[in-house]
């Protein structure tokens, strides 16, 4: 697989002394989703500001297609489209003149513009609201005709800030179909951040963890879901024995816990695993009344690494409120 | 993979022009925001422009002599034989009023005030257009617009030169907006009027706001929320009116303030564009006033865009 993008020591500090990203190294291969995953103020922003050319990195580069994204940023921007967090698009024009806003400043020649608009409308189905004011899009489609526009320079790259934050559940599962979608028709890699760990499972191929501007983990959703040690296997016997023993004697076990005669088994692929448990304990002559194979998710494995709770913001709302502040200031926000 | 994934051709001219496109179209859908601006100079054109009817002070009516005035004994020794001396107060009235016909011309260089203050008022409306318009960075900038720019391939001065353009087309727009008023108002144009004089009203507005819209960019862009250049906005336009011959002309100052008004721009816009309406047109006046437009358009072109250039590539 070819690396489209790849960031070495990737570094920014605001003001002198605001660490947003910190020496950073990862690569992007060709036709992947790539997810950052983490809390806000981690730097995810940050970092896809570096990528995309807004922001100079304070140490440190990285190249994208082979550009370096600080001496052939112009380059960069030709080949990249870019969704941010907010909104961006004119309230006070139609859906389609903003993506012609969009064509004009790519440089993309008019012709060729106009049919990949109706194209692109078409695609996330705005092409019945082309011609109203943005004003009146809801949330889910505002951002629908943000994913057209970042798309009318026909990328290799696209890079998604956020892509369905703030939007109701049904419509963050429709955008992600519209994400699929589209990366399948043009054939694109994707960087993406998110802070909701849904999302990175339903969408990444791979990911990475950022915690305060360091990455703490990375690979793809089940890897390191894996890397907790695996599923968590439950089997009830009818029999009150203990077949501890037998059950951590399986290769690919790595933990037994028994409560009455209920086991809670910690193993990896979990699915492959439990035939082999049910065998081993048949043969053995006892009776298996129950099971259930379930999966860590990556509120676990995100648990595990930064040791707390992507959700848990109870203790710290204040202090990422604060961050968070703090880093849109030094953005100059 | 398409082979024609990448055929962008960025080019400063359309971007410029798609940039600049998009703010004047938002504004012309804002037509209350419209009204408001030219409302301001229209108030003040026409209460105080009206009601400072500084040539009715010496119109003959107002002096209102007898007609007939006689001359106590004791003010004047008489000739032998004559005993009173009756002067016609109609004759004075005439003249006193004479006299403020030419006072006025002297001093405002026309002989009704409203002709004078109107274009004092053209000029306050390039200088709060081109402020007020430079904001809009600050918005593009907290919705995320302005990023969104960056990161596409048009270039760093596409962006700023389109906000410039942008404030400069407006200030050009409301201007002819007031001079029409005006007009309707009862300007009265000099004789040596002519289409050819249109064209060089709109290129000293062109210069005035090009430098004033370059360092309100410069200003605005480093602004986190709208009211940090609002308020220096509102610090500046007062002074900058009242220390200029909007109102009054510099000569009538007093001597700490004249040095002040004669380096104020607005001086010279304001003199500019009274040279090529209402006043008999003085051609050295002229050339004065766009060198000294053209200077200051230059340099505060240049700091402005290159604080803004600045910033952007950050």
């Amino acid at each position: 697989m070819e690396e489209v993008i790849r960031a070495e020591n990737l570094t920014k500090v605001f003001n002198k002394n605001i660490i947003a990203v910190d020496h950073i190294n990862f690569s992007v291969y060709e036709g992947e989703i790539f997810g950052f995953l983490g809390p806000n103020g981690a730097g995810k922003t940050t970092t896809i500001n570096m990528l995309t050319t807004v922001l100079k990195p304070t140490e440190g580069t990285a190249s994208i297609l082979g550009f370096d994204i600080v001496k052939q940023a112009n380059e960069v921007r030709k080949v990249i489209g870019v969704v941010p967090q907010e909104y961006t698009a004119d309230e006070d024009l139609t859906g389609y003149e903003n993506i012609m806003l969009c064509a004009d400043l790519y440089g993309v020649p008019r012709d060729i513009a106009r049919k990949r608009a109706l194209e692109l409308l078409e695609l996330v189905n705005l092409i019945e609201f082309k011609d109203k004011r943005v004003e009146t899009y809801s949330g889910g489609m505002r951002r629908r005709l943000e994913l057209a526009c970042g798309l009318i320079n026909r990328p290799k790259i696209l890079f998604l800030d956020e892509p369905t934050l703030g939007l109701d559940v049904q419509t963050r599962a429709a955008i992600w179909d519209y994400i699929r979608h589209l990366k399948e028709e043009y054939d694109m890699t994707i960087f993406m951040t998110t802070h909701y760990l849904e999302e990175a499972d339903a969408l990444c191929n791979r990911i990475a963890i950022i915690d305060h501007g360091k990455i703490i983990a990375n690979g793809s959703p089940n890897e390191l879901k894996d890397s907790l040690g695996g599923d968590i296997i439950t089997i009830t016997i009818k029999e009150n024995a203990d077949v501890t023993d037998i059950i951590s004697s399986i290769e690919k076990v790595k933990e037994v816990k028994k409560e009455n005669n209920t086991y809670r088994i910690k193993a990896e692929s979990g699915e492959v695993t439990a035939p082999i448990i049910i065998e081993a304990l048949r043969q053995k002559g006892y009776t298996i009344l129950r099971l259930s194979v379930s999966e860590p998710t990556l509120n676990e494995v995100y648990l595990e690494y930064t040791g707390r709770a992507i959700r848990d913001t109870e203790e710290s709302k204040e202090s990422i409120i604060t961050q968070r502040i703090i880093l849109r200031r030094a953005r100059g926000r | 993979m398409s082979p024609k994934t990448n055929e962008c051709h960025p080019s400063f001219i359309r971007g410029l022009w798609a940039l600049t496109y998009r703010e004047l179209k938002k504004w012309l859908n804002d037509p209350i925001m419209l009204i408001m601006f030219i409302l301001q100079p229209l108030i003040w054109m026409g209460l105080l422009g009206k009601s400072l009817n500084i040539q009715g002070l010496f119109s003959a009516g107002n002096i209102n002599l007898p007609p007939q005035i006689p001359i106590p004994g004791s003010a004047i020794i008489y000739p032998p034989g004559v005993s009173q001396v009756i002067l016609n107060g109609t004759w004075f009235s005439q003249l006193f009023a004479n006299m403020g016909i030419n006072i006025m011309q002297r001093t405002f260089g026309v002989t009704d005030y409203f002709s004078y203050m109107a274009i004092g008022m053209v000029s306050m409306i390039v200088v709060t257009a081109t402020m007020f318009s430079g904001m809009s960075i600050v918005w593009d900038r907290r919705l995320g617009f302005l990023d969104k720019v960056i990161s596409t391939p048009v270039s760093r001065a596409t962006i700023i030169f389109s906000k410039i353009l942008n404030s400069t087309l407006r200030a050009m727009f409301q201007a002819s907006v007031i001079l029409a008023l005006a007009y309707i108002l009862g300007l009265q144009l000099s004789s040596n009027f002519t289409i050819i004089n249109i064209i060089g009203i709109y290129a000293a507005i062109f210069l005035l706001s090009t430098g004033l819209s370059s360092i309100f960019l410069a200003v605005s862009i480093r602004a986190t929320r709208m009211e940090r250049p609002m308020q220096i906005v509102n610090l500046i336009i007062m002074p900058l009116m009242f220390s200029s011959n909007i109102f009054f002309p510099i000569s009538m100052m007093p001597e700490w303030l004249q040095p002040i008004a004669s380096a104020n721009p607005l001086t010279y816009l304001t003199d500019a564009i009274r040279q090529l309406t209402i006043l008999p047109l003085d051609i050295s006046a002229l050339i004065i006033d766009f060198i000294y437009l053209s200077v200051f358009a230059i340099i505060l072109a240049i700091i402005g865009i290159v604080l803004s250039w600045k910033y952007l590539v950050k």
